[in-house]
Formats: C-alpha cells, sequence, structure tokens
C-alpha cells in the first residue's frame, strides 16, 4: 500500500507528462504527498522516488530546501504573516505577537486542536497592502493586530473571512492539491 | 501601457482582452519572419525588468538555432524581491497579456514548449494565470497552430515552493528541473545550455508584458518613451512609508519625486524622507538627497544605486536603518541557498554582528567588521544574492555611519518609540529542523 491514493497515483502520471523530463515533476509530487498526508513524510519522499526513479536521499534533499513543504504536521489554516520591511515598518511585528498570543505557544508548529500553525515569512509581493497575512496562501490586506485576531476567531468557527482578491481559503491539504497543478476546485 | 488594461476588471478573461485589443501583437508577429521579430524588440530598445536590465531581443538573438535540440523559454514569475509587487498585479489583472508576450517570444526564438515558473505563495495569480492558459488553449492562442499560424506552443504553469533564491534564472532552471534552487556556474549561459541542457530564454513577467506592446505598436513607438538608453515605461512598486502605496507605471526617466511625493502621495504625517531603495532591498539606500534622481538604468546606478525592479521602499526619519539592514540581512540569510560559502556564511555573520548592535551589545569596529564581510561577500559568489545582502548594509553605514554609531553609544537603538523590524523567529539559513535560535549562538 503506498502513501499516496488510487486517484493522486493517477495524477501523478499526469503531472509527469506535462514535462519533457519527468524529474520536472518533483515539486507537484511532493504536493500531492502534501495533499494527502497534510505534511512530507519519509514514506511519502520515498515514493516520490521511487516513481521518479531517484534516490530517496535525492528527493529530500528538495524536500528540504522549500519553505512550502510541511516535514511535520501543520494546521489546516497556515496562517502566515510577512515582517518583511514594507510590513515591519507599518507594524507587523504586532501583527505576528498578537497572532501567537491568540494561537498560543504550539501555534509556530501546530496547536493542539489541528487547526493552525503560524509562521514568520518573507515578502509575500503585496507590499502595497502592508501588513500583509496569508492564510494557505490567500491575502488579507493592510491587517491590524485586531484584524488578525478577528481573522483567527472566523476561521476557528469554521467560516474564512473572503481574502483580499480571489475565492476563500481553503484548508491546507486541499491547498497543496491546487499547487501540485490539479486546477483550483475553487473556480 | 503594461498596466492599462487595470481599469478594465473583464480583461482579465479572453472576451475582455480580445475586446481591448488584445492578441493583436502576436497576430503581427505571426505575420513576420522569427528574426524580424526579435529585431524589433532590438529596435525597441527594452531591457529585462527583472532586475539587471539586460537588453531583451539581444537575448533572444543568443538562442542558437541549430543544435537539433530543442528550445524553452521559462517566464520567470517568481517575483520575491522584498518590496516588489508588480509581476503578481500583471498576473492577476492582465493574464493574457503575459501569455501573448510568452507567444511572441517563443515564435521569435522558435520554441513549442513554454514554462510559467510562478512563486507558490501566489496563489491567486497562479488562478488567474492558470485560468488565462485553459482560456487561451480553448480559444486557439495556444496548443497547435496558434491563431490561425503553422505555430505550435504548449504552455505549462509550474509552481515554485518558497525560495527567493529560485528567481534567480538558472536556480530556477534547476528547480524547474526538480532539484534543488541553487544557480549554476556560467558558462555556459541558459541561451546555450539551459533547461535539459537546452537553449532557453528566460524573461521576466513584466517584460514579457511588454513585448505585446512593442509588437502592436512599433519599434520606435516603444523607443520613443523613456530615456535613450532606458527606453520605454517601467512599473514601480511603492510601498513603506507613503500614503498611496502601490503600483505606478511611468515612462523611465521619470524623476524619484513625482513617484514618491506625487504618485504615492509623499510621507504621512509630514514627517522626513529618511532612504528609500530604487529597486527592493538588494538595490543599494539612496536619502532624501537623492529624492531628484531619474528613475532609470544610467541615472540610478549614476547616483551610487541599481534599479532593479523598480520596488520604491520609503523610510521615514522615525525608521531606523540599523534595523532595516538588519531585517534584510536575516532574509539573505535565511534565503542564502548554501552553495557558495561567502554568502552562505557571510550572511550569517553579518546577521549575528547587526543583531547585537541593534540590541545593545555593538562596538565601534563592528561597523568595519561589516564592511569587511560585506567586501568577501561582493562578487564571490555563483549568483547575485550574496551581493544583494551586501547592499542594506554598506549603503546604510555609507550615509547613516553617525546612527550605527549612536547604536553603539547609546547601546542599542536609540529610537525606541518606533515599529519595530527585525524578525522575532529565527531566520537562518538551512531548512526547517536545522535552524538555531538566534539567542543561542549570540553571545
Amino acid at each position: 500500500m503506498g502513501v499516496l491514493s488510487d486517484e493522486l497515483r493517477a495524477k501523478a502520471d499526469e503531472l509527469i507528462a506535462r514535462y519533457p523530463s519527468s524529474r520536472s515533476a518533483m515539486l507537484p509530487l511532493l504536493y500531492l504527498v502534501q495533499a494527502q498526508e497534510g505534511h512530507v513524510s519519509r514514506e511519502g519522499m520515498r515514493e516520490v522516488g521511487e516513481i521518479l526513479g531517484v534516490t530517496t536521499a535525492e528527493v529530500e534533499a528538495v524536500a528540504t530546501f522549500y519553505t512550502m513543504f510541511k516535514r511535520r504536521d501543520c494546521g489546516a489554516w497556515l496562517v502566515s504573516v510577512c515582517t518583511n520591511v514594507s510590513c515591519a515598518v507599518v507594524g507587523a511585528r504586532e501583527v505576528y505577537e498578537r497572532a501567537r498570543e491568540v494561537l498560543g505557544d504550539d501555534a509556530p508548529s501546530m496547536t493542539a486542536d489541528g487547526l493552525f500553525t503560524l509562521e514568520e515569512v518573507e515578502c509575500l509581493g503585496a507590499c502595497d497592502a502592508a501588513p500583509v497575512v496569508q492564510v494557505n496562501y490567500c491575502s488579507y490586506d493592510r491587517v491590524t493586530p485586531d484584524g488578525v485576531g478577528e481573522i483567527i476567531e472566523a476561521l476557528r468557527a469554521g467560516e474564512p473571512p473572503a481574502p483580499a482578491r480571489g475565492p476563500k481559503p481553503v484548508p491546507h491539504a486541499e491547498t497543496a492539491r491546487i499547487l501540485a497543478g490539479l486546477g483550483d476546485p475553487r473556480d | 501601457m503594461v498596466t492599462a488594461r487595470w481599469g478594465n476588471d473583464a480583461a482579465a478573461s479572453i472576451d475582455g482582452y480580445l475586446a481591448s485589443g488584445g492578441y493583436e501583437g502576436l497576430r503581427k508577429a505571426l505575420a513576420m519572419s522569427p528574426g524580424d521579430v526579435t529585431e524589433e524588440v532590438k529596435a525597441s530598445g527594452l531591457r529585462g525588468r527583472g532586475g539587471a536590465g539586460f537588453p531583451t531581443g539581444v537575448k533572444w538573438s543568443f538562442i542558437p538555432k541549430d543544435t537539433g535540440k530543442p528550445i524553452y523559454l521559462a517566464c520567470n514569475a517568481d517575483e520575491g524581491e522584498p518590496g516588489t509587487f508588480k509581476d503578481r498585479e500583471l498576473m492577476e489583472r492582465d493574464p493574457h497579456q503575459l501569455i501573448e508576450g510568452i507567444a511572441i517570444a517563443s515564435y521569435a526564438v522558435g520554441c513549442h514548449r513554454a514554462f510559467i515558473y510562478l512563486r507558490g505563495e501566489f496563489l491567486e495569480a497562479g488562478r488567474t494565470v492558470e485560468r488565462a492558459v485553459r482560456e487561451a488553449y480553448e480559444r486557439g492562442y495556444l496548443g497547435r497552430g496558434i491563431a490561425g499560424s503553422g505555430f505550435d506552443l504548449d504552455l505549462v504553469v509550474h509552481r515554485g515552493a518558497g525560495s527567493y533564491e529560485c528567481g534567480e534564472e538558472t536556480a530556477l532552471l534547476e528547480s524547474l528541473e526538480g532539484k534543488r534552487g541553487q544557480p549554476r556556474l556560467r558558462p555556459p549561459f541558459p541561451a546555450v545550455a539551459g533547461l535539459y541542457g537546452s537553449p532557453t530564454v528566460i524573461n521576466n513577467v513584466e517584460t514579457l508584458s511588454t513585448v505585446p506592446h512593442i509588437l502592436a505598436r512599433g519599434a520606435s513607438w516603444y523607443a520613443g518613451m523613456g530615456t535613450e538608453k532606458s527606453t520605454g515605461t517601467k512599473v514601480f512598486s511603492v510601498s513603506g512609508k507613503v500614503e498611496r502605496p502601490g503600483n505606478y507605471e511611468v515612462p523611465m526617466g521619470t524623476p524619484a519625486r513625482v513617484v514618491i511625493e506625487e504618485l504615492a502621495g509623499g510621507i504621512p504625517g509630514g514627517r522626513g524622507l529618511k532612504a528609500w531603495t530604487p529597486g527592493g532591498s538588494s538595490t543599494p539606500f539612496l536619502t532624501a538627497a537623492h529624492i531628484d534622481v531619474a528613475l532609470d538604468f544610467e541615472s540610478v546606478a549614476e547616483a551610487g544605486s541599481l534599479l532593479g525592479t523598480g520596488a520604491v521602499i520609503v523610510l521615514d526619519e522615525d525608521d531606523c536603518v540599523v534595523d532595516a539592514a538588519l531585517r534584510w540581512t536575516q532574509f539573505y540569510a535565511h534565503e542564502s541557498c548554501g552553495k557558495c560559502t561567502p554568502c552562505r556564511e557571510g550572511t550569517w555573520w553579518m546577521t549575528k554582528v547587526l543583531h547585537r548592535m541593534e540590541h545593545g551589545d555593538g562596538r565601534l569596529d563592528d561597523i568595519e567588521t561589516m564592511l569587511d564581510v560585506g567586501d568577501n561577500i561582493l562578487f564571490k559568489s555563483l549568483c547575485a544574492l550574496g551581493d544583494g545582502a551586501v547592499s542594506p548594509i554598506a549603503s546604510s553605514i555609507k550615509h547613516f555611519r553617525d546612527e550605527y554609531v549612536e547604536h553603539v553609544r547609546a547601546g542599542g537603538c536609540p529610537k525606541k518609540e518606533r515599529s519595530r523590524v527585525a524578525a522575532a523567529t529565527p531566520r537562518t539559513a538551512g531548512a526547517e529542523g536545522f535552524t538555531i535560535p538566534l539567542d543561542r549562538v549570540l553571545p
């Protein structure tokens, strides 16, 4: 029994077929593992290696290089606070600290209820709307400390607030399907 | 020009795009020879908008046509330079303009399989671009015989997974090949041996979004805007301490004062301008004394900085440049791919020295130490990430040495009421699980 479901295993072949060389599907396949397991496990990396014909060590070298692959369980809602300079000079540190306070000390790994992971991230490319917060890579503009508290409250209630642009976020594992290139179910 | 459709929400879909003159440039290009298309772009003077400013048509002309290998095109949509948000908005608001540019460039160089390497965190831009690619296939602007011609083109949207370094063109190729995003030794250059060892063109989103306009309206029309050596328009991403942060497209050579004070509305609360970057964190700080510098490649270089991506980040007199330099150095230490020793080690050590300075344990000779470490990074690595890391520190010491001295004398940052900038969590090099909390290694 492999890590990927039959459905995702079939999708892996579709993704590989997009490229002239199968190894180019490495990042998409790692996203599939994340979609399946919520994070990228060692078993998942071994399976990606088997599919692509490379060693587990080579897959691990890639998976550990990129910040969007989570090596441990990640909350359903990944809250990313940009604290780079354009956000920081208008109060991003206070936003991060409030989120940390509201979510508790476990938040940088995962809250006990499995709902949240909090991370401090680099520039998210929306500096006109600083401070910027993303929830599963959906952006919220000009977030205040109170604002991040409200976003977290709404997520806890199971009602993700509408982001600045585009549809509402979906849970982290489902987001990984989109990132793998399987299309966006929100369309 | 490239932002002209931003008021028109319908333009993000193919019908709206076609109704506003879309795909006209592609039709014109397909009626020309590929060589003539390249010549037209060369004649326009268009230079790459991803930061380096290399002439686009010249880049295309480096692609050898007779190697027997396939030719590839990769659009660099991995926008990550702090302060830069033009490519994201260009993709979200006008994705077909980018696809049209990719199609024209592909035709010019003889590429039948192109890729958009799109930053993973740009979920919404990815959704918009994927939808536009689907529409373009359905309407015959991608696929077999595009726009009724005999030219075939496939376009794959490929998402990154969180790495600033992948915006460097050879690291981007490594990542697209399914590897760690680390740069390659050059030569050979990607034009000769790029993706899978094949000739490859890599162009930025804004660059490719400009191409349809050059084809539709002509090289001389385009070259009539801007300055002699920096032609056309440029989108400046203005952020930080301004009234109206945003993307502003102006002719190259527009004075910084117009962009910062008129378009972005100047600094709120009547405070004074302290420092600004012309092109993101990798470009040296300029000061209030440079407010009349013309924003084009040559004038900005003459003033001691670089045009970079056009990310104008504004700090006012309440902001601490030491703190800002620390935050950016933390960024470079975090994003250094670890391949080259000067960058990997240098960014880490500079972070430590700046951190102790900001937090009250600085020494006067730390200033010289950081300049020395900077000298040992500059131009000594395979890519420009390390060079960029030297910019905030070296330029802030150059313009604000007194502020560093004050940090040492006052035993830490004297600006107690400012927004705090330095990161709370360790931003050190290395993957999750391998990070070392700063407080464990600092004295």
